[in-house]
C-alpha cells in the first residue's frame, strides 16, 4: 500500500459529554479527492482540526506518508506535507500576493527577504497547477475566486502534497466553481491528494472519487463516487429518508405589500445603488449572489436597521419606517442573516427572546413593565408549535443548536401574539405577516431543519404574505424562488419568473456580467 | 494551555468555585500576614472581631458600606450595558458640590424653602450633577465613538480640581482657619442616625432600597430589558427594536445620578460639609464591588459591607498586631481576581495541551 499518502486510525475526540469523533478511520490515496460529508456538528471541523494539529485527539493515531504525525502540531502537520484551505480566507489585504503567499514561511531573523527567487517559485507552482495569479496585485483588489485561489498557491508554496478544502464553494458563483473543479483534477492529475469538505451533495458527487459520510460523530459509510446518488448520500447523512419540500406553484398573486424605487445606501461592500422590487401577496421573490453584494443591506433596509439615502420605499402605501419595533407592529416578520448576532441575544433565556421584538408593544407591556405571565404564556406557545428543543424557556438562548434557535426566531416572527392559542398549528399562524424579509434562512442548518423552515415560507406565502428570500444557495433559489432577481455590486436585476432563469444565466448575472466576460 | 467553554456547568464546580475563591484569597493574605510576622489565627481574629464583633465595628463597617453601596449600584448599572463608567468618583464629588451649594450655601439666607422641600431638592440636585457629568461622555461615545474609558476616567481629576477651586473659592467655610471646606449644611438637612451613639445614618436604608429597586428595575421593566440586552448584544437588541442610543443614554443619567448620590448621602449622613480627601477612592471602589457582585444589585450590598468590614477591620486589627492596613487593599483585590478566576472556571476549563 506504497499509495496510501493519510491514514487516520481510530481517531475519537471528545468535549465533555459529546463525542465530536468516534473512532473514526480513514485513508487517502495518491492521486485521489475523497469527499468528506455531513452536516454541521457532525465532525467534519473537528477531524480535520486534529489532522491539522489544532486539537489533540483522545485516542487514535494519524500517519502521514508512512510516518506518525505528533499530534498537536500545526508546524509538523505542515512540515509532514499538509495544507489548508480555510473557508474564511487568511489573507492579509494590504499585501501583494507574494507577499501573502511567502508570510510566515521565512525565518524571522534573516535580514533580507527573497522575492526573486520566491517569485519565480510561485510562479513555477502556479503554471504547474493552472493558477494564474498576477503576483504583484494587492489581495484586497482580487475577485473572491482569486483570493481563493491565493489561499491554494499559498499552501501549495509550502510543498502542501496533502491539500484540506473547507466548503470551497461557499464563497464561489457557479461559473467559479467550475474553475476550481478543473484546477483541482488538474492537481490530482500530478499526484496531489485532496480531502474536500462539504454539504453539497450534488457537488460532492461531481468532484469526488470516494466520499466519506459522518454523522453525529461517526462515520457512517464510505462509498465510491461513482454509481452513488445524491439521494443515498442524504440519507446517509441524515440517517432517514429526507422528504424535500414540496414545490408548487404560487396560486393567485395579490396586492404590492412593498415597493422600492431607485433605491441606494450605503457603500462599499454593504451598498444599494438603485434598486427596485416589488413584492407582492402569494409571492415569493428570491434573491440569488454572492454573499457581500450587497444583500446585508437589503435585508437591512428592509428590516428597519437601516435607512434609504436615497429613492422610496413603501410598505402597505406608506413610507417604510426605519424602526424595527414599528415594522413588527405592521406585520413584517423578519429573519436576519446571522442568528447569533444578530437573531437572539444569547445570554438572554429563550422566552425574553421570543417576545423581544414586541416588548415595546401593548401584547407585552404596560407602563414601562413587562407582562411577565402573557410573556412567558406566548413563548410557550412559540416553542410549543414550533417544536424549539432543547432546554425549556428559561434556557439561555444560547443553549440552543442552530436549528432550534431558528425555530425561535421564525416563531416569534410568524406566531401573532393576538392568535388565540387553540389555533396556533405550527403551519402558518392564522394571522399571517404581510411580508416575510428572510436572510439565509437555513444558512447551517441541518436537513431536517432546512426543510422545515422552507415549507414555513411556503406555507406563508399560501396564507397570503409577501415572501422575500435573500440567500446565496442557489438551489434554495431555484427551489423556493417564484420570480428570481440576481444581485451585484449593489445592484439588482429584474425579478423574473424563475422558469426564465437557467442557472447559466444567474451564473452570468451573479459575476456581474450579462455577456460572460469576466470582471 | 488553552480553556474549552463546557457545556454546562456541573453542581460541584458551581459549589466549589467560591469556597475555592475563598480559600485562595486567605493563602495570599496569610502569606503577606506571616511576612509581617504577625500570629495569623489571632490576625483574622482581630480582623473580623473589629469589623463585625460588635456594635460599634458593625454600626462603622455599615458606615462605610454606605458610599460603596452606592457606587457599586452606579457602576453595576452601567457595567450592565456595557457602559464602561469609570468615573463614578468625579459623580459623587460633583453631587456632594451640589449638595452642599443647595443645602449649605445659603445657611439662612437664600431659599427660604421648608427643609423638607430642600432635602428633596438637595438629593434632586446631587442627582443631576452626576448625571450631567456622565451624560457628555455617553454622548460623546453613542455619537463619535469616544471611548468612555478615557473620557469618564479624566473627568475624574478635572472634577477634583473643580472642587479644589470651589473649595478654596465661593464655598470655602470662612470659620474654617483657613482649611480647604466647605461650608456646612444646614442641620435640618442632616440625615439621622440609625443607632444612637454610632455615626451609621439613614443613608443605609436609601442604599439598600436604591438596591432594590435597581434589581426590580432590570427584572420586571421593559427598560431592565433594553439594559440587559444592549449590554448582552447590541446588534441583536438593536435588531429586536430596542434603541440602543437612547438606551444607553439613559442608562449613563441613571448610573450617573446614584453616584452623584453617594456623594450628597455621605455629606448630609456623615461629615456635613465636603473636604478634597471626603472619598478614599470609593468611586473605584464601586467597580470593584460590582463585579464581586456579578452585576447583581441585590450581590452589591452584601459585597459592599464584605469590602467594608474587611476596611475596617484591617484598621483596629492593625492597631492590635502592626500588621499594616494595606492588607485589607490585598485581601479585596486577592478576592475580586479569585470570584473572577473562578466564574470563569464555571464555564470554562482548563486544556494542557
Amino acid at each position: 500500500m506504497t499509495d496510501t499518502v493519510l491514514r487516520l486510525s481510530h481517531i475519537t475526540k471528545r468535549f465533555g459529554a459529546l463525542v465530536a469523533n468516534d473512532d473514526i478511520s480513514l485513508t487517502l490515496k495518491r492521486g485521489e479527492i475523497l469527499a468528506l460529508l455531513g452536516e454541521n456538528g457532525a465532525g467534519k471541523s473537528t477531524l480535520v482540526s486534529i489532522l491539522f494539529g489544532h486539537y489533540t485527539a483522545d485516542a487514535g493515531q494519524i500517519e502521514v506518508f508512512g510516518q506518525p504525525l505528533p499530534a498537536g502540531d500545526p508546524k509538523a502537520a505542515l512540515a509532514a506535507g499538509i495544507g489548508m484551505v480555510h473557508q474564511h480566507f487568511t489573507l492579509a489585504d494590504n499585501l501583494s500576493v507574494l507577499e501573502n503567499v511567502m508570510m510566515g514561511s521565512e525565518s524571522m531573523w534573516q535580514p533580507f527577504t527573497r522575492h526573486r527567487a520566491a517569485r519565480e517559485r510561485l510562479q513555477e507552482v502556479a503554471q504547474r497547477f493552472g493558477l494564474e495569479v498576477d503576483a504583484q496585485a494587492k489581495v484586497g483588489s482580487l475577485s473572491v475566486g482569486e483570493r481563493q485561489r491565493v489561499e491554494i498557491l499559498k499552501a501549495l508554496y509550502r510543498g502542501a502534497r496533502i491539500l484540506i478544502l473547507d466548503e470551497p464553494t461557499a464563497v464561489l458563483t457557479p461559473q467559479e466553481s467550475e474553475a476550481l473543479f478543473k484546477v483541482l483534477a488538474q492537481m490530482v492529475a500530478q499526484g496531489l491528494s485532496i480531502i474536500f469538505i462539504s454539504h453539497k451533495l450534488a457537488e460532492v458527487l461531481r468532484v469526488s472519487n470516494r466520499v466519506a459520510v459522518l454523522r453525529s460523530g461517526k462515520l457512517v459509510n464510505e462509498a465510491s463516487a461513482q454509481g452513488t446518488t445524491q439521494g443515498q448520500l442524504a440519507q446517509w447523512m441524515v440517517g432517514h429518508a429526507i422528504e424535500a419540500p414540496r414545490r408548487h406553484e404560487a396560486g393567485p398573486i395579490g396586492e404590492d405589500v412593498c415597493v422600492l424605487q431607485n433605491v441606494s445606501s450605503g457603500s462599499g461592500r454593504e451598498r444599494l445603488n438603485q434598486v427596485s422590487l416589488t413584492l407582492r401577496r402569494g409571492e415569493i421573490v428570491a434573491i440569488a449572489g454572492v454573499s457581500g453584494n450587497g444583500q446585508v443591506a437589503l435585508a437591512e433596509l428592509l428590516c428597519g436597521t437601516r435607512r434609504a439615502e436615497s429613492g422610496h420605499v413603501e410598505l402597505l402605501g406608506k413610507e417604510l419606517p426605519a424602526a424595527p419595533a414599528q415594522l413588527v407592529e405592521l406585520g413584517v416578520a423578519r429573519i436576519p442573516e446571522d442568528r447569533h448576532a444578530v437573531g437572539v441575544i444569547g445570554d438572554l433565556p429563550v422566552w425574553e427572546n421570543a417576545v423581544s421584538e414586541r416588548l415595546h408593544s401593548r401584547s407585552f407591556s404596560r407602563g414601562g413593565w413587562v407582562r411577565r405571565k402573557t410573556a412567558r404564556a406566548y413563548a410557550q406557545r412559540v416553542v410549543d408549535a414550533f417544536d424549539v428543543r432543547g432546554g425549556g424557556a428559561d434556557s439561555a438562548a444560547r443553549s440552543l443548536s442552530g436549528g432550534n434557535m431558528q425555530k425561535l426566531i421564525l416563531g416569534r416572527a410568524l406566531l401573532h401574539p393576538e392568535t388565540n392559542a387553540g389555533a396556533a398549528s405550527g403551519s402558518a399562524s392564522p394571522t399571517p405577516p404581510n411580508l416575510i424579509i428572510a436572510h439565509q434562512p437555513t444558512w447551517g442548518l441541518d436537513i431536517g431543519a432546512v426543510s422545515y423552515v422552507q415549507a414555513q415560507l411556503i406555507a406563508a406565502r399560501d396564507a397570503g404574505a409577501a415572501v422575500l428570500l435573500i440567500s446565496d444557495d442557489l438551489d434554495e433559489v431555484l427551489t423556493l424562488g417564484d420570480r428570481v432577481a440576481v444581485m451585484h455590486g449593489g445592484s439588482l436585476t429584474a425579478a423574473l419568473p424563475a422558469a426564465d432563469w437557467s442557472r447559466e444565466s444567474i451564473g452570468l448575472a451573479m459575476a456581474g456580467s450579462a455577456s460572460g466576460s469576466h470582471t | 494551555m488553552r480553556l474549552e467553554k463546557r457545556n454546562t456547568s456541573s453542581p460541584a464546580a458551581l459549589l466549589l468555585a467560591p469556597i475555592g475563591a475563598v480559600l485562595f484569597t486567605l493563602l495570599v493574605a496569610s502569606l503577606l500576614v506571616l511576612w509581617a510576622g504577625a500570629p495569623i489565627g489571632r490576625t483574622y481574629g482581630l480582623l473580623l472581631q473589629g469589623g463585625f464583633g460588635s456594635v460599634f465595628a458593625l454600626s462603622e463597617t455599615l458606615t462605610r458600606a454606605i458610599p460603596l453601596m452606592l457606587t457599586g449600584l452606579a457602576a453595576t448599572v452601567a457595567f450592565k450595558a456595557r457602559l464602561f463608567n469609570i468615573g463614578a468618583e468625579g459623580q459623587l464629588y460633583v453631587g456632594a458640590l451640589a449638595a452642599v451649594a443647595v443645602g449649605g450655601l445659603h445657611d439662612g439666607t437664600g431659599l427660604a424653602l421648608p427643609p423638607a422641600v430642600l432635602f428633596v431638592l438637595m438629593m434632586l440636585a446631587a442627582a443631576l450633577a452626576g448625571a450631567l457629568l456622565l451624560l457628555g461622555p455617553a454622548l460623546l461615545k453613542t455619537r463619535l465613538g469616544v471611548d468612555e474609558v478615557v473620557t469618564t476616567l479624566l473627568l475624574n481629576f478635572i472634577v477634583l480640581l473643580l472642587v479644589s477651586l470651589m473649595l478654596d473659592g465661593p464655598m470655602k467655610d470662612p470659620t474654617a482657619m483657613g482649611w480647604p471646606q466647605s461650608v456646612a449644611l444646614m442641620g435640618e438637612l442632616e440625615l439621622s442616625k440609625l443607632i444612637a451613639q454610632t455615626r451609621v445614618h439613614t443613608g443605609l436604608i436609601w442604599g439598600v432600597a436604591l438596591a432594590v429597586g435597581l434589581w426590580a428595575l432590570l427584572k420586571y421593566s421593559v427598560l431592565g430589558f433594553d439594559i440587559r440586552a444592549v449590554g448582552a448584544n447590541a446588534r441583536a437588541a438593536e435588531f429586536s427594536g430596542v434603541k440602543v442610543t437612547r438606551t444607553v443614554v439613559l442608562v449613563a443619567m441613571l448610573s450617573g445620578a446614584l453616584a452623584g448620590l453617594a456623594g450628597a448621602i455621605e455629606v448630609a449622613g456623615r461629615t456635613s460639609y465636603l473636604t478634597l480627601d471626603m472619598s478614599p477612592g470609593y468611586g473605584y471602589s464601586g467597580i470593584v464591588i460590582a463585579m464581586l457582585a456579578a452585576l447583581h444589585p441585590l450581590g452589591v450590598i452584601a459585597a459592599s459591607v464584605f469590602v467594608a468590614g474587611v476596611l475596617v477591620g484591617a484598621d483596629s486589627m492593625s492597631r492590635a498586631v502592626g500588621v499594616p492596613t494595606y492588607i485589607a487593599d490585598v485581601i479585596v483585590a486577592a478576592s475580586l481576581i479569585a470570584v473572577l478566576v473562578a466564574t470563569l472556571l464555571t464555564q470554562y476549563k482548563v486544556r494542557w495541551k
